[in-house]
């Protein structure tokens, strides 16, 4: 279909999306060289603390990484990603191997903002869980809010290499109503 | 420890919590030694801002010695980081100081503040997310807040401010909030020689508003309320007071100003406006039934007095949305409006000079003084009688 848009705009982000996939992409902008970031973001292992719900990330070897969930009711779901293309400071993509319970690929691209104003951190990740019932867990666990998940994991990525920590307010509380046994 | 806690609408208490901890290198604790109640609490203890949870700690005003440090606080020179024992006012909001907007001296826009399960609220809300607050719902953070004994201070290399040991605390506390809120309020009016600056609200926020109008070379600021005891604070400053409930406010600012209009207004009232007007009215009724949430009868009289290319100024807290906003009074007008939570940490060092030099003494504003145990009663007086009480400093 012939279209009016000409901007680099990504296919989760047009009015109709082709396939039937869950496909995210968000942008953050971070004040740090694209060099930096793409080293960080390439050492999988890093990336666990800025996800949710992801109990660690094991890498095999250049390629290949392996993946541990938390999923529901105390059982992991695991899988193993490959990386299918690799540019050094620029763009890196990846797909969850042949079989995986959670189809799921996608791509991180690194590029300059304006002069001065830092990367950009380009992410498109696209998920396709299995049916039955274990596909229903992980659609819910992957695809309930992936906007907000990606969202989430980008916010996280800029805080730790701008500012060296993950922002939380974790602290003191005065009894709730839950804790007082109210409703 | 004990500290001040929300437990829902006119529903606060001082009970006992955890005590706070170093979570991230960059932290500090500090020992609370005074604190304050601010008019945009009041907005809190009334229900009006969304995104609170029963037990949050309150509190954005505060200062106090430091107790703890974390391992990786940054600086050198002159910016080397704080130490235990320091003495510290620390600005009410929480900015990293490394994104670009805290690096452009736009601090309260700060990237890295809200956690990012928090940030989520504010992202659906406005479009993007805000800064953190502390003690100031989930929306700004979810931190607790500094009407407590004690209270962790993310990035602590970057806001708190140390105070020189002539000055006393009641000197210095204001500059967490609102003697740089209204030293702001003042400066997006861009003040030239001969204006004439109109203020609606003479809390505390106002009062500065008023005094940093002269400050930067106003001519004559006009002051608007309805409390005698807040009017008498601002005459005392030089300005020209107006009871809103005496006369008719558009004619009179249009006399006192040789019907040209002020040249810039200030909305430090916000969106709990007083009054029987019919907007007002409207708008109370919506909000009691949360099909709106903002009485926004200040921010209407603002642009409809302001003169024609004038400036509108809105120190005053919003937080949702409204009608019957006079765009077309704004637009014909060639009106300019500038808003936005205070760049605190922008202006703290040169408020700190001015106060030093004994160009401003914001110790005025203090009203009433109490022990922190009784923080819940000193909520209950500002809500209540806002004719005697302007501002309550709480010691724990």
């Amino acid at each position: 279909m012939a279209m009016d848009t000409d901007a680099p705009i990504t296919p989760a982000n047009l009015v109709k999306q082709p396939g039937d996939d869950t496909v995210v992409s968000r942008a953050v902008t971070i004040d740090r060289p694209r060099d930096e970031l793409y080293a960080f973001w390439r050492n999988f292992s890093n990336l666990a603390p800025l996800m949710d719900n992801v109990e660690r990330i094991e890498v095999l070897d250049e390629t290949r990484s392996h993946w541990v969930v938390k999923g529901p009711a105390g059982s992991d779901i695991e899988w193993d990603s490959l990386v299918t293309e690799d540019v050094p400071g620029r763009r890196i993509a990846w797909r969850a191997v042949e079989g995986a319970d959670v189809q799921n690929s996608g791509w991180v691209e690194f590029r300059d903002a304006p002069p001065g104003r830092g990367s950009e951190v380009h992410a498109v990740i696209a998920y396709d869980a299995p049916g039955g019932m274990l596909g229903r867990l992980i659609a819910k666990l992957f695809q309930r809010e992936p906007n907000t998940q990606t969202r989430r994991e980008l916010l996280r990525f800029k805080q730790l290499m701008e500012t060296g920590e993950i922002t939380t307010s974790e602290g003191p509380r005065g009894a709730g109503r839950h804790d007082r046994g109210e409703e | 420890m004990r500290a001040l806690t929300w437990h829902g609408k006119h529903d606060v208490r001082v009970e006992t919590v955890d005590d706070p901890k170093i979570i991230n290198p960059r932290d500090i604790i500090l020992k609370i030694t005074a604190t304050a109640i601010c008019g945009s609490d009041l907005h809190i203890y009334d229900s009006f801002i969304p995104s609170m949870a029963p037990g949050d700690v309150l509190g954005h005003e505060f200062m106090g010695e430091i107790v703890d440090i974390g391992s990786g606080l940054r600086g050198e020179g002159d910016n080397a980081p704080l130490k235990v024992g320091d003495r510290v006012v620390v600005p009410f909001n929480i900015a990293c100081g490394n994104c670009r907007p805290c690096k452009t001296g736009q601090f309260s826009g700060c990237d890295n503040s809200n956690p990012a399960d928090k940030a989520d609220i504010s992202e659906v809300a406005y479009g993007h997310h805000v800064a953190g607050i502390f003690g100031y719902s989930h929306m700004t953070g979810g931190y607790a807040g500094g009407q407590a004994e004690y209270v962790r201070v993310p990035y602590g290399d970057v806001g708190p401010l140390k105070v020189p040991d002539g000055l006393t605390d009641e000197q210095v506390l204001f500059l967490s909030d609102i003697l740089p809120t209204g030293w702001m309020a003042a400066e997006n009016c861009e003040i030239q020689a001969g204006d004439i600056v109109a203020v609606w609200g003479c809390g505390p926020v106002g009062q500065f508003a008023i005094r940093s109008a002269f400050l930067q070379g106003a001519e004559k600021v006009i002051a608007i309320d309805h409390h005698a005891n807040r009017l008498a604070m601002a005459k005392a400053a030089g300005a020209e007071v107006l009871n809103y409930h005496e006369v008719k406010l558009r004619e009179a600012l249009m006399e006192l100003t040789g019907g040209r209009g002020p040249d810039s207004c200030i909305d430090a009232v916000g969106l709990e406006a007083h009054g029987f007007a019919p907007d007002n009215v409207v708008d109370a009724a919506k909000a009691a039934v949360r099909l709106a949430t903002d009485r926004t009868h200040a921010l209407r009289e603002v642009i409809m007095a302001c003169r024609k290319g004038g400036h509108v100024s809105v120190p005053g807290v919003y937080g949702g949305v409204t009608d019957k906003f006079p765009v077309g009074a704004f637009m014909e007008k060639g009106l300019t409006m500038r808003t936005g939570q205070t760049h605190t940490q922008k202006y703290m060092k040169l408020l700190l000079d001015m106060i030093e030099a004994g160009q401003i003494d914001p110790t005025f504003v203090i009203s009433h003084r109490l022990p922190l145990e009784d923080a819940a009663e000193g909520y209950k007086m500002f809500k209540d009688k806002q004719d005697e009480v302007t501002k309550v400093v709480l010691r724990p």
